[in-house]
């Protein structure tokens, strides 16, 4: 297991700010930051990760490919 | 934690010039990814058109040449001819591929060529800024038909799907969308399906994909994916209008 600790890591230089991810997000985890990019835009972020199913759909719906997604891995009994 | 999404390596690491929420970077990542899954990003060559897409070449880490506007399908079958078992497809908007290139790119599909065409349909003119195109929906206001386009006096958005699907030489002939992470995986499957056929030598293979122009819309970019998905889908129904392995599709 690495030491990755969020489940959804977005590059904020690549957010242009579309808001498709925070739409289309079914747990409403993501929001848009206050932080502001080298292009002048307020990229998106994650706020509840313990939420966050993994589901990868913010990641298939960026525009800029800017969203890595990680699932944690469930032990098998 | 594991991986499960990342950017597809095939796509070049910088910032696209489309406006924010354009679609035309989801399809340049699907396009990527189905790249990456096949191995092929070695043995590929795309032919940018001219539109907003003129730039795709910096985006996919594969060889390109830039078509004069409106000839992408005649550079590609060019590029097939001399090299036939290579992968090569064209990447067009639709004033290129349905206005300016509707004679190259009907005759791609009459001649049965061997190459995959991308005609990225959002309906409006992007790069010259939001003029109306053959596509653009009746009674949607452009810069060109400020009353909203009227059928007496503009005519009826063109069907290219339906139209390349009536040719003997076309084998796959879809439209798909990209509106939600559904669309968006039916598309990625279509892609992979028509570069797999194109490979296999069926035939001339297109792709009509439904996106948004949020800017030239003057809308959200929320607010241009619902109008895709409510009212661009009545005039541009989505949907495979011709698989020679239909029944291997999806």
């Amino acid at each position: 297991m690495s030491e990755q600790a969020l489940k959804v890591v977005i590059d904020e230089e690549l957010c242009k700010q579309c808001e498709l991810c925070v739409a289309i997000c079914p747990m409403h985890v993501l929001r848009i930051s206050s932080k502001i990019n080298s292009k002048g835009f307020h990229p998106a972020e994650l706020f509840d990760n313990d939420k966050c199913i993994s589901c990868g759909f913010c990641a298939m719906t960026c525009p800029e490919r800017a969203i890595a997604v990680y699932k944690p891995e469930v032990e098998k009994a | 934690m594991k991986i499960i999404y990342e950017r597809p390596k095939t796509l070049e690491k910088v910032v696209n010039h489309y406006c924010p929420g354009c679609h035309h970077g989801i399809l340049h990542a699907l396009i990527a990814e189905v790249l990456d899954e096949m191995n092929m990003a070695d043995k590929t060559v795309g032919v940018a058109p001219v539109g907003c897409a003129v730039l795709a070449y910096n985006y996919l880490d594969i060889d390109w040449i830039e078509a004069p506007h409106g000839r992408a399908v005649a550079v590609a079958t060019g590029i097939k001819l001399a090299h036939p078992d290579i992968l090569v497809f064209t990447y067009q908007g639709d004033g290129d591929a349905a206005s300016i290139g509707l004679a190259e790119t009907l005759y791609g599909a009459i001649r049965g060529i061997n190459v995959t065409t991308f005609m990225y349909n959002n309906a409006i003119y992007g790069m010259t800024g939001g003029q109306m195109a053959p596509t653009t929906l009746l009674g949607m206001k452009t810069t060109t038909s400020p009353y909203g386009r009227d059928p007496r006096r503009e005519g009826y958005p063109v069907k290219m799907a339906e139209t390349i699907a009536l040719q003997d030489g076309a084998a796959f002939s879809v439209r798909s969308a990209l509106f939600n992470p559904k669309a968006i995986t039916e598309t990625k499957n279509h892609i992979r399906h028509a570069f797999e056929l194109q490979m296999n030598g069926e035939g001339f293979t297109f792709l009509e994909v439904v996106g948004t122009c949020p800017t030239n819309w003057g809308m959200t970019p929320v607010e241009a994916s619902e109008f895709a998905k409510n009212e661009m889908v009545k005039t541009f129904p989505l949907g495979i209008k011709k698989d020679v392995k239909r029944s291997e599709a999806r």
